[in-house]
């Protein structure tokens, strides 16, 4: 479910050249085409589906960097 | 004689170079969502957001692509390390005559010295749609 979650921000906001759906969870969303200034958005819409605030120590490149690295960002501020 | 080549090839050998381009479309759409406060917040420090103050008070999408630009390009000179610092690591800083320098805090700055850099060289430049930045880090 949360992976879920996660795909359709990554769909509206990560402006990949390929479907989120057909990334594997520990695909390196950089490599996959996402842009920087997109993996931004993508966090700010995450705070917004999961109603939480990235802590400083949260917000690096490498904890966006691929599904799971954003479930398991997730995961610490309590989101299962 | 050979200790101070051997020195001067140590120190041409640690060098970093990084280049980012920025589409100024996307930094003015997140000033136009709702989350453009935290947008801001959470990407520019205090100093760059004065900087890119406009005269009636709005912020220019493209100073701040720039600025941006700047700080994706640092990590790239610094590597792979990079990844876990975050957007305030690194600040563009602008002195009264308007040339840009970096700023780099403590965790960056530890990343840099394990790469063996130690100066930082920045270049910006943009345009109605695009913001580009250029970065050479050097011992």
């Amino acid at each position: 479910m949360k992976d879920e979650r996660i795909r359709r921000v990554l769909e509206t906001h990560g402006r990949l050249p390929i479907p989120a759906s057909a990334l594997p969870n520990d695909a390196n969303l950089y490599s996959a085409g996402m842009t920087s200034h997109a993996s931004v958005n993508v966090m700010l819409a995450l705070e917004e589906e999961f109603d939480v605030e990235f802590p400083d120590e949260l917000l690096t490149r490498s904890a966006f960097e691929s599904i799971d690295a954003i479930a398991g960002s997730l995961t610490t501020l309590g989101i299962d | 004689m050979a200790l101070t080549l051997i020195t001067r090839l140590r120190r041409f050998r640690s060098v970093g170079v990084g280049v980012d381009l920025v589409e100024v479309a996307d930094v003015a759409a997140a000033l136009a969502s709702c989350r453009a406060a935290r947008y801001l917040e959470l990407i520019y420090t205090s100093g760059e957001r004065r900087d890119c103050e406009t005269l009636t008070g709005d912020f220019d999408p493209a100073r701040l692509a720039a600025r941006f630009a700047a700080k994706e390009a640092t990590w790239k000179a610094l590597g792979d390390r990079a990844m876990k610092l975050d957007w305030h690591s690194v600040e563009v800083v602008r002195s009264p005559g308007g040339e840009l320098s970096l700023r780099l805090d403590s965790r960056a700055k530890e990343v840099a010295r394990s790469r063996g850099l130690r100066r930082f060289a920045v270049s910006v430049s943009h345009e109605p749609f695009y913001a580009a930045a250029v970065v050479v880090a050097t011992a």
